[in-house]
């Protein structure tokens, strides 16, 4: 039976590691996971590891140095099956904000010796580098959506993540709008779903941690911003300038903003 | 509409408090109007104490703000966010759960609510809102357990309106501001120094309900006075919608270069589904164990706002946005009137208050129809 067991593994690129927390902190699920998988190679949850290939592969972080490219193209090699998971993974990241500067001021600033690095001009998910089977947004992931995937991996159906706005999950949970109600500022509209509404919910705006909802009418929701509740422009490309800011609706939506690089 | 007076009786604001204690004592869970997060949302209540005492709402296209009236009316607002559909349709509901036996699977069915409900201060609108689902959800030939479980044992204590906001337009579409049948118990709110409600009964649950509670013959006086307030109320819509030809206008511009302009605006968010009392769109969702032993089918609210809910084999029929508002408009409007005998839309209203972007139902069915071409055809 151990034998059968399909083998699993967690990579690390530039993250955080708060999504492989989230792995972790499946707490009692963890156990019921490593009944159905061999965890082979998850270096967060132990230093023994086993060799590939590998059934599933969760990838963790954005794609930043030539190091990185090189590696995910082996990740890819060995995995049968490959969940990009988290805003860094599927997006790029907080670290994309590099995308809207100048990397190498940036290193500049921070770095006594920055011609030691070795660095990308930009922060890119996973799916700009290799063929991806899932994607799990969010920043941080929700640790019961790597539950279901892995879940319907083993059944053999399609996993139930769903690809709408945050809106719903928010009307589901029966939360007061913020918008609506309250004239704060809320990016659940063009936000997919997966929190479960959790800001609106302490009655605040939803800041897009779960990335571009499948449909995202940006334009229309930064003009209601901007003209019917007064958000300033600077305000409203910081908005969209999070987790997710390289993501192509936030992206395209702020530059269109972005009065600096007009 | 004349009221009948020989069943009419009146009701103070002890009366009030004693309906609500017999209800309880009826073993309803009494669902009524509270001040939630700033906004008069329904809510179980435990007393007559926690209805919006003095409060009403400012509603405009994308806009919702409480308001203090200056008096201590009970029901002196209009419809909030949630409609009765929560708690008859709720947003999730267990279908069954199956436990593995190494062979096969022993189903067992969801239990059906513990208790029954009782809606008090439901509005008119509301009223015809669930007499649409019911349409959908309990007919000759389909009874759907979840819906019709909730739904045939809830007692209605409705309250006419006397303050329409400015996204109603039940006037328009016939459902309101008076409720014609449909309670068990009708209210009208007559606030002032002698605050009273007119009550009508509208079924023998009601009439049994009222004896429990202290009332008086009402007056002729009352009688005029209270059917003077859902008249005025009917003058004071912030909306319309004329519905005289419409299915036909509509069908006739489904080309309509207005869903283009739509679609530049709309946000494919889903929340005019969901706040809407007569949408009843639901999908399936299984939540398995991981070895597979157990699992739980869940019914969860869906709108035809998602990419998913028109998914055949190799993806969604309905990509582009446009079409997905026009799935929403002309079912609304349009083909509901084919599949059910009835319009949609009850006018309440709250798709236009909690649109994040103000989009008015009303307004685009208008401009819809202004793009039609004489003989068939839209621009
Ligand atoms: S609070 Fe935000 S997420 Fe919730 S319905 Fe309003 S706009 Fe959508
Ligand atoms: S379509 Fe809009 S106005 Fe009509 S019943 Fe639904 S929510 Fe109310
Ligand atoms: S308008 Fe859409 S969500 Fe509402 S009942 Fe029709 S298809 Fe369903
Ligand atoms: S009409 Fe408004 S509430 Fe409905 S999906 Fe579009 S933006 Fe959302």
């Amino acid at each position: 039976m151990a034998s059968a067991r399909p083998a699993l593994a967690v990579w690390k690129f530039a993250s955080c590691d708060g999504c492989q927390l989230q792995v972790l902190s499946l707490e009692e699920h963890l156990l019921e996971l490593a009944e159905v998988v061999d965890v082979a190679y998850f270096l967060e949850a132990s230093s023994a590891t086993a060799d590939g290939p590998y059934d599933v592969s969760l990838v963790e972080g954005s794609i930043t140095t030539p190091e990185d490219e090189e590696r995910i193209a082996e990740v890819r090699a060995a995995s049968r099956t490959l969940i990009a998971i988290g805003a860094c993974a599927t997006a790029g990241g907080i670290q994309a904000l590099r995308n809207f500067a100048d990397v190498d001021a940036f290193a500049e600033a921070v770095y006594a010796h920055p011609e030691y690095l070795s660095t990308l001009e930009d922060s890119t998910p996973i799916s700009e580098h290799v063929e991806v089977e899932y994607e799990l947004q969010g920043c941080p992931i929700d640790r019961m959506q790597v539950l279901e995937v892995v879940s319907a991996l083993l059944q053999g159906r399609r996993p139930n993540i769903p690809t709408h706005s945050v809106c719903m999950e928010c009307k589901m949970a029966g939360h007061t709008c913020v918008m609506v109600a309250h004239g704060t500022p809320c990016l659940g509209p063009v936000t997919n779903a997966g929190c479960g509404a959790l800001c609106p919910g302490f009655p605040r705006g939803c800041y897009g941690c779960f990335g571009p909802a499948e449909t995202t009418t940006t334009g229309s929701l930064a003009a209601w911003l901007r003209h019917e509740m007064g958000v300033s422009q600077r305000d409203l490309v910081r908005s969209l300038r999070t987790y997710n800011a390289a993501a192509a609706p936030f992206a395209e939506e702020s530059r269109r903003h972005d009065a600096s690089r007009a | 509409m004349a009221l009948a007076a020989e069943t009419a009786r009146v009701l103070d604001l002890e009366g009030l408090e004693a309906l609500v204690e017999a209800l309880h004592a009826r073993d309803y869970e009494v669902i009524g109007p509270r001040v939630r997060d700033g906004v008069i949302s329904l809510a179980p209540l435990s007393s007559a104490a926690d209805l919006p005492i003095g409060w009403s709402d400012d509603q405009r296209p994308g806009h919702y703000r409480l308001v203090e009236r200056g008096d201590d009316a009970r029901f002196g607002y209009a419809v909030g966010p949630d409609a009765p559909k929560r708690w008859l349709l709720p947003p999730h509901s267990e279908v069954f759960e199956a436990e593995g036996d190494g062979t096969g699977f022993t189903l067992r069915p969801a239990e059906p609510p513990s208790r029954r409900f009782a809606f008090l201060g439901v509005r008119p609108c509301e009223l015809a809102g669930i007499a649409v689902q019911d349409r959908v959800f309990i007919r000759d030939d389909l009874r759907d357990v979840t819906y019709a479980s909730r739904r045939e044992d809830i007692l209605t204590v409705a309250v006419h309106c006397g303050e329409p906001a400015g996204t109603c337009f039940c006037a328009s579409v016939g459902t309101g501001p008076r409720a014609e049948d449909g309670f068990d118990l009708a209210l009208t709110e007559l606030v002032g120094e002698d605050h009273r409600f007119v009550v009508e009964v509208g079924s023998e649950q009601g009439r049994e309900l009222l004896a429990a509670v202290p009332t008086e013959p009402a007056a002729e006086g009352d009688l005029t006075v209270a059917a003077a307030v859902t008249d005025d109320a009917s003058r004071r819509m912030g909306r319309d919608l004329d519905t005289e030809g419409l299915r036909e206008d509509l069908l006739g511009a489904l080309g309509s270069s207005r869903y283009r302009d739509v679609a530049r605006r709309c946000l494919a968010c889903g929340n005019c589904t969901f706040v809407c009392p007569t949408c009843f769109c639901t999908g399936l969702v299984d939540r398995n164990a991981l070895d597979g032993s157990h699992t739980a089918r869940e019914r969860t609210w869906n709108s035809c706002f998602t990419i998913g809910f028109s998914y055949i084999h190799g993806g969604g029929i309905r990509e582009s946005v446009s079409s997905r508002y026009r799935q929403w408009l002309t079912h609304k409007l349009a083909t509901w009137q084919d599949q059910f005998d009835v319009l949609g839309c009850v006018g309440c209203g709250r798709c236009i208050t909690w649109c994040p972007v103000g989009i008015d139902i009303t307004e685009e069915a208008r401009a819809i129809r202004a793009t039609a071409v004489p003989g068939g055809g839209a621009r």
